[in-house]
């Protein structure tokens, strides 16, 4: 193959993917557009959306893809139902991690705004929003990973090349979505 | 079984898992503490807001389209490390390209809406500029990145799927951040 040929495969086989990505990220952006207010408040806040962006890519990317293997394995079944412990074993770990490292993000943060000298909001109010925003967020992404992957490969389609792009897309509408939600709500508690 | 039990219990996948995601997010910790320093500009132009998520996903999409391509081009043993490769040179060049469709209609779309939500304190131009001009040097910076990181894996003989695409599209989420950083200072 000349350098042309390769190069016009890999644009054509590309670009749908990233002008799909590029919709969803867009959305993500205007829900960070309009928390202008909410940054503003919350210090440290704008820290965490790169890494809380990225933990939701990682890890619902990683169970899109542990789930397409085992669908190509046969080593579970493309049904929806809460009995199958291979899928409850992979979402439970997912669930698990993303939380559990949103949390540590929230953490270092704090400790990285601290040591610069950096205004910082309280360690509990972070750590309640990052702990608010993963559980929710972990929740739609499961949902919506299950679902796509499933019912993709019922539907005779590749699941390995469903999961990237859902991730890609919802991962971060959502994860911005729901911590603007989670703000609010420690906000309103008294956080803050 | 029972290596299979290991890999499909909630125990097994955590500690797998867990290593790898502490220290992606320490990296992208560094990214949002650049993003911090110029909260002030951000919040002053929420246009600049709507594309930081864009921009960091474009960057780490492109960084891992093409790090998947060469990937199975190591794999299938059809590509070697040097810049006349036609494999290699033809990815490239697609990298380029594709930043130059997108980038541009990320500008236009971050502008457009949020002309509909809140209004616009930047001109239509300059948005497209900025995102236009943080796609090109994040494509280029994405290549090499890649490149550099299949070598790596390809001579320590690691399995370039399981290092590549994690490392390249993290280091081009923060490049993705630093880019437009530096972008935003030259031209807004």
């Amino acid at each position: 193959m000349t350098v042309r040929e390769v190069a016009a495969e890999a644009y054509r086989e590309s670009a749908p993917v990233l002008v799909l990505s590029a919709v969803g990220g867009l959305f993500a952006g205007v829900v960070l557009g309009g928390m202008d207010a909410e940054l503003e408040r919350v210090a440290g806040l704008l820290v965490l959306v790169p890494a809380l962006l990225a933990t939701r890519g990682n890890v619902y990317g990683s169970l899109g893809g542990r789930l397409g293997s085992a669908l190509h394995q046969g080593l579970v079944d493309p049904t929806l139902s809460l009995e199958d412990e291979r899928v409850n074993a992979a979402v439970a770990a997912s669930l698990a991690n993303g939380v559990l490292v949103s949390m540590l993000s929230a953490v270092l943060a704090v400790g990285l705004l601290t040591a610069l000298g950096r205004p910082s909001a309280p360690l509990a109010t972070l750590v309640a929003i990052a702990l608010l925003a993963g559980v929710v967020s972990g929740l739609v992404l499961t949902v919506a990973v299950v679902s796509v992957v499933f019912v993709g490969y019922r539907r005779g389609l590749n699941p390995d090349t469903l999961a990237g792009p859902v991730v890609t897309t919802t991962g971060d509408v959502v994860g911005v979505a729901t911590l603007l939600v989670a703000t609010r709500i420690v906000l309103a508690l008294g956080g803050g | 079984m029972a290596v299979y039990e290991a890999q499909w219990s909630v125990r097994g996948i955590m500690q797998r898992m867990l290593p790898v995601l502490v220290v992606l997010t320490s990296i992208e910790l560094g990214s949002g503490i650049v993003l911090d320093t110029f909260e002030s500009t951000l919040l002053q132009y929420p246009t600049l807001l709507v594309l930081v998520p864009v921009t960091i996903g474009m960057a780490g999409n492109l960084g891992s389209i093409l790090a998947a391509r060469l990937s199975t081009a190591v794999h299938l043993g059809i590509v070697s490390f040097h810049p006349t490769d036609d494999r290699l040179a033809g990815n490239a060049v697609a990298t380029v390209a594709l930043a130059l469709t997108v980038f541009p209609l990320v500008g236009a779309g971050a502008w457009a809406l949020q002309a509909l939500v809140g209004g616009v304190r930047l001109p239509f131009l300059t948005v497209v500029v900025v995102a236009t001009a943080s796609g090109l040097v994040l494509a280029a910076l994405a290549v090499v990145v890649t490149a550099v990181t299949a070598y790596a894996a390809y001579r320590f003989e690691l399995d370039p799927d399981d290092v590549v695409i994690p490392v390249v599209t993290n280091v081009s989420d923060v490049l993705g951040v630093l880019v437009l950083f530096g972008v935003v200072r030259v031209l807004v």
